[in-house]
This record gives C-alpha cells, sequence and structure tokens, in this order.
C-alpha cells in the first residue's frame, strides 16, 4: 500500500515537472544555504586550528591599545624600536621578538606595479613566523642598524613582478625608494583570515620607519615562546615590562594589549559565528517560505484533482488513505526540494573551500539532519491541503469539472 | 428545499431496477442514498438490515467499497492511466499485493470483453471501452450492488445496446442486484422493474414484463 502510494505521489510529481521544481527551490536554497555554511565553516575551523598548531600557541601579539567596545586605540601611545630593544633583553623564555610595521602600497618593477602589504622588522620576525627563505638570504645586521632599503620579497610579488626571471639584486620602486631584492620567501598561503600572505615586500624596519612611515614608530611586537614556556609567565612579564616602561600607575588600565593566537582565532571565530547565525536565520527563513509553497501548490494539486478524489473516495478509499497520499506526495515533494539543496550546498561548499583553499569537511550529520528537517517541512505543510483532499465530500467531488 | 419527501422503496438482493424521471425529481438523491455516498435528512435506509444514517464516513466508505459497484455517465476512469490500473485501483485500497490483484483485474477486463486492452489509456479507448473498463471496475470487487448513474448518457445507440447487454449479463449471470438511473425509456427497458419519481416522489413502481 505505501509502496503504491509513493509510486502516485512520484507520478503526480513527474506529471509536472517544471511546476514541481519550482514549488521546492525555496527548500532548496534553505537546505544548501545550511549545507554550504556549515560544510564551509568547518573547513575554516579545520584550518584556523591547522594553523594555529603549525604557528603554534606560544606567540603572543603585542599591540598598543586596548580591543573592546568603547576603547579607541588610536589614541595609545605606540611602541618604538627601545621597547623591542627592553624586551629582547629583559624577557625570559623568549625564542623572539620582532617588531612589525604595516603599510598597504604600490610597489613597481618594470611595466608591472601591484599594491602589496609593507612590512618592516627584522630577521627575528622570519623566526616568529617560521616562515624560510626559498632563495637568497635573510638580512645583514648592518642593513638593518642603517635601514637600507633591501627588501626580501613572497611567492606572489615574485610571480606578479618578476615572472620566470630571476628576482635577486633587481631593485623594486616602492614610494620614493628603489628597494634591493635580496631573498624570496617560501610559499605560505592564504591566511585563515583570507588573506595572501604571499603578497608582501619585508624591509627592515628603520627603512620603513625613515621611508615609507615617516615616524619612529612600531605597529606592534610578536613575540614567539620559547616551546614548552608557560605563555602565560610570558605574556605578564611583558605587562609588567610594558606598564613600567609607559609608566601606568597601579590600578590604572593597561593602554596595550598582549594576545595568543588563541586569543586572536577567538575573535575571528566570533565573528564567523555571527556569520553563521545570519546565514542560519536566512535558512530558516526559505524553508518557511518553502514549506508554504509546498503548502500552496498542494492546494491547488487537490483543486485540481477533486474529480479524480472523488473517484478514488467513491470506489473505497478510505479518509486515511487519501490523507495518506497527499502527504506522501508532500513529502517526496520536499524531500526531493532537500536532495537537491543537499547538492548545491555541497557544491558551493566545494567551490568556496576550492578558492578559500580550506579542507572540505562533509558533516553527514548535518547532511542527514537537513534531509530529515525537509521531510518535516513536507509533513507540517502538506497536512492541511492532504485534510482537506480526505474530507471533500465524494458527490460534490465526482460533479467537479 | 427537500430533494425526496415520504419516498419508500424496497429493493431485493438480485433485482435489476431502473428508476426513471426528469432533473429534479429526486432519483440523484435517491441513488446517493443507496450508494452510501449520502444520508437522509430524515428517515432511514436500511442496507442488508443495518442503518447507515447511523454511520461514520469511514463506515460509509467501508460499506461502498465492501459492497457497491459503480459506474457512471461520465465513465469516471483516471486519466493517462492504464485501463488494467484503473480496475485494480479498488483492490489496491482493499491492500491486496500486486500480483493477486492484476490477475483480478485481468479477469474483470475479460469479463467486460477487453481482453488485451490493459494498458490501453482512457484517450486510447473508444466511449463504449471506456464505460466497459468502468463496469470493470466496479465488479472487481464482486459488489453485491452494482449502481449505474445514466451508464450509456455519453453513449450512442449501438454501444448503449452492448453495455447494457453486457449489464443485463452481471445481473442474470451473476446475480448482482442492478439499480440504474436512466431517463431513456428504451434503456430502462432492459430493467426487470421500473421506478418513476416526480417532484421528489414516488410517481409509479411497476414490473416490467418485456425484459428479457
Amino acid at each position: 500500500m505505501f509502496f503504491e502510494q509513493l509510486r502516485l505521489a512520484l507520478q503526480a510529481i513527474m506529471r509536472n515537472r517544471l511546476r514541481s521544481l519550482l514549488t521546492v527551490l525555496g527548500i532548496v536554497i534553505g537546505v544548501g544555504a545550511v549545507i554550504a555554511m556549515v560544510t564551509i565553516g568547518n573547513g575554516t575551523t579545520a584550518r584556523v586550528t591547522a594553523d594555529l598548531a603549525r604557528l603554534g600557541s606560544n606567540v603572543l601579539f603585542v599591540s598598543p591599545g586596548q580591543f573592546g567596545p568603547g576603547r579607541a586605540s588610536a589614541d595609545a601611545k605606540p611602541f618604538t624600536l627601545r621597547d623591542v630593544d627592553a624586551m629582547r633583553s629583559q624577557l625570559a623564555s623568549v625564542k623572539a621578538v620582532a617588531p612589525l610595521s604595516q603599510k598597504s602600497q604600490t610597489i613597481v618593477y618594470g611595466a608591472q606595479s601591484r599594491t602589496v602589504s609593507i612590512s618592516g622588522t627584522d630577521n627575528a620576525y622570519f623566526v616568529a613566523q617560521a616562515w624560510a627563505l626559498q632563495q637568497g638570504r635573510f638580512y645583514y645586521d648592518s642593513e638593518v642598524r642603517g635601514g637600507l632599503p633591501v627588501c626580501i620579497i613572497g611567492q606572489t610579488v615574485r610571480k606578479e613582478l618578476f615572472g620566470s626571471s630571476d628576482p635577486i639584486s633587481r631593485r623594486i620602486r616602492i614610494g620614493s625608494i628603489a628597494c634591493e631584492t635580496i631573498g624570496v620567501l617560501e610559499a605560505k598561503g592564504q591566511s585563515s583570515f583570507g588573506s595572501d600572505q604571499d603578497d608582501t615586500v619585508v624591509m627592515p624596519i628603520r627603512t620603513f620607519q625613515r621611508r615609507i612611515a615617516g615616524n619612529v614608530d612600531v605597529g606592534r611586537i610578536q613575540v614567539s615562546a620559547n616551546d614548552g614556556a608557560d605563555t602565560g609567565l610570558v605574556q605578564a612579564d611583558i605587562e609588567r615590562l610594558l606598564r613600567e616602561r609607559r609608566r601606568i600607575s597601579i590600578g590604572e588600565e593597561d593602554d596595550f594589549s598582549v594576545r595568543d593566537m588563541k586569543q586572536v582565532a577567538q575573535a575571528q571565530t566570533g565573528t564567523t559565528s555571527m556569520l553563521t547565525g545570519l546565514l542560519g536565520a536566512v535558512a530558516a527563513v526559505s524553508l518557511l517560505v518553502g514549506g508554504i509553497g509546498i503548502m500552496n501548490i498542494m492546494l491547488v494539486s487537490v483543486t485540481e484533482r477533486t474529480r479524480e478524489i472523488g473517484i478514488r473516495l467513491a470506489i473505497g478509499a478510505l479518509e486515511h488513505q487519501v490523507l495518506t497520499q497527499f502527504l506522501v506526495e508532500a513529502v517526496v515533494l520536499s524531500l526531493f526540494g532537500g536532495a537537491l539543496g543537499i547538492a548545491v550546498g555541497l557544491a558551493l561548499a566545494a567551490a568556496a573551500t576550492s578558492a578559500l583553499e580550506v579542507p572540505l569537511l562533509i558533516d553527514l550529520k548535518i547532511v542527514i539532519l537537513a534531509f530529515a528537517f525537509s521531510a518535516i517541512v513536507g509533513i507540517v505543510f502538506g497536512y492541511f491541503p492532504a485534510r482537506r483532499a480526505a474530507r471533500l465530500n465524494p458527490i460534490e467531488a465526482l460533479r467537479h469539472e | 428545499m427537500r430533494a425526496l419527501a415520504n419516498v419508500d422503496l424496497r429493493i431485493d438482493a438480485g433485482e435489476f431496477v431502473a428508476i426513471m424521471g426528469p432533473s429534479g425529481s429526486g432519483k440523484s438523491t435517491v441513488m446517493n442514498i443507496i450508494g452510501a455516498l449520502d444520508t437522509p435528512t430524515s428517515g432511514t435506509f436500511l442496507f442488508e438490515g443495518v442503518d447507515m444514517t447511523a454511520l461514520s464516513r469511514n463506515q460509509l466508505a467501508l460499506v461502498r467499497r465492501s459492497f457497491l459497484g459503480f459506474v457512471f455517465q461520465g465513465f469516471n476512469l483516471l486519466a493517462r492511466t492504464p485501463a488494467i490500473e484503473n480496475v485494480e485501483l479498488p483492490l489496491v485500497y482493499r491492500g491486496m499485493v500486486a500480483a493477486e490483484r492484476r490477475a483480478i483485474a485481468s479477469k474483470a477486463l475479460a469479463r467486460v470483453g477487453l481482453a488485451g486492452r490493459e494498458q490501453h489509456t482512457s484517450s486510447e479507448l473508444s466511449g463504449g471501452q471506456q464505460q466497459r473498463v468502468a463496469i470493470a471496475r466496479a465488479i472487481v470487487t464482486d459488489p453485491a450492488v452494482l449502481l449505474a448513474d445514466e451508464p450509456t448518457g455519453n453513449l450512442d445507440t449501438a454501444t448503449s445496446r452492448e453495455i447494457m447487454d453486457l449489464v443485463t449479463s452481471l445481473n442474470v449471470d451473476q446475480g448482482i442486484t442492478v439499480v440504474m438511473v436512466t431517463h431513456e425509456n428504451d434503456i430502462a427497458a432492459y430493467a426487470r422493474r421500473i421506478v418513476r419519481f416526480v417532484d421528489g416522489r414516488i410517481e409509479s413502481d411497476v414490473a416490467n414484463t418485456r425484459a428479457a
């Protein structure tokens, strides 16, 4: 009997292919959005976790100002190279302390130009980032101290500016300076924040201060603790040292912040979860709209097939049999939408994850849940039209043209 | 407005009754009541001694599927559905397995002279053939009563004669009680008893001695 109902439902749906497809569009979009969002979210989380594992949880970021609502970090006093020197000489259990100032600027080589992220730092940066050279060399101390125009470039810059030719000893024009390329970094790919880390030019911090920024500020300081060291202790040490150097009296709040990778990742996850919530709301609304669409088309179908229902009732169909028939039809319709939505969602996720260079992680639980949910939508919104069909008066139904 | 008033009618098993009358005379209402599709607002309708006015919708449906077969003027076959599946439909609702009901439905189609037309849909069959499919559907459940509402209303004279011969043979050979509504005298002539309705009451109720 159930098999019969299923066959009848499929027949009815196949008879109105285009209409059925349009009917389930809402479900397709809703389910597709959920699947795509969850799959991309999982991939991004996995990527961030992997980044964290690679960078190690022992990296601390020190920035001027406080983060959070109502706190203007722009007012806070910037760091200087003296702060960096002090941290280097006074902090224990620290592998590297790297100053880092950054600015986006257009660079030119020959006929090629490109806007990239310029970083001013020193060799400690490459230690903290665990970033190796593919070719060339790091800075000499004299170059760092003297603020000479020497640059180490990322893979994207090398590819875009130099193509297949050797970039070493070539001079790149950056604003007013001609910067000699001394090294090329290994490819690092996208950051977990979505930017291309290889689209960068790194120069000594003094060169950056004098020639690019025009000041003596250090944007932030990146500290890499020794392996196995307690980052909590290192963090406390940094805070004590900086409070002293910045003359912050007891009871006053820090005008800088020290965060480890975990906290940075948490900040990012917060953004992601807000986005997830938003997409979830969109999905919920489109599932609701999809359900109403199914109800609407099932009501139309009941009206169109009034005579058929009359025949079925006259030759011995019981109310519940007619009810099941239309309910099965609604559920098959919505499951069809759900399956299509899963396919669309996975395709979207596959495209997005490959573009974002994050792994494609399909969560079977969510796929099953989405499928089950579309069945529920079919039952809920199919019930009213089905009941209307079952309650038809056979005499009037048979008279219906 | 009352469709029927003071109607007192008794039909015995095995009878072939024609119900006649102009439109609005109440003959359709009588048919609907006998067909367990409708219940009278007052009075009683006993079927096999059971008061049908006391039954629920679902119980009426159970009576229909167990004892009654319907044939309509407009055939009322399912569109785009093969003849065999139309005939199988009442058996589907009884929960019979596919192989068994196919065999029974084939037999019913053969009984009405449509062997070999199992896979034809309504649009591929003539009016007479469609009515034969409808009759096969009505008798596939071995009903006690066959209810025919203007069964030849959409058919030409020659085809009407064939259909009426078939209905008569179902009555005579298989003992199925036949109740038929018609407004044509030569169709009513096939019945052995003719009941005439006028304005919601019985005008005449006579045996038809000319019937075979």
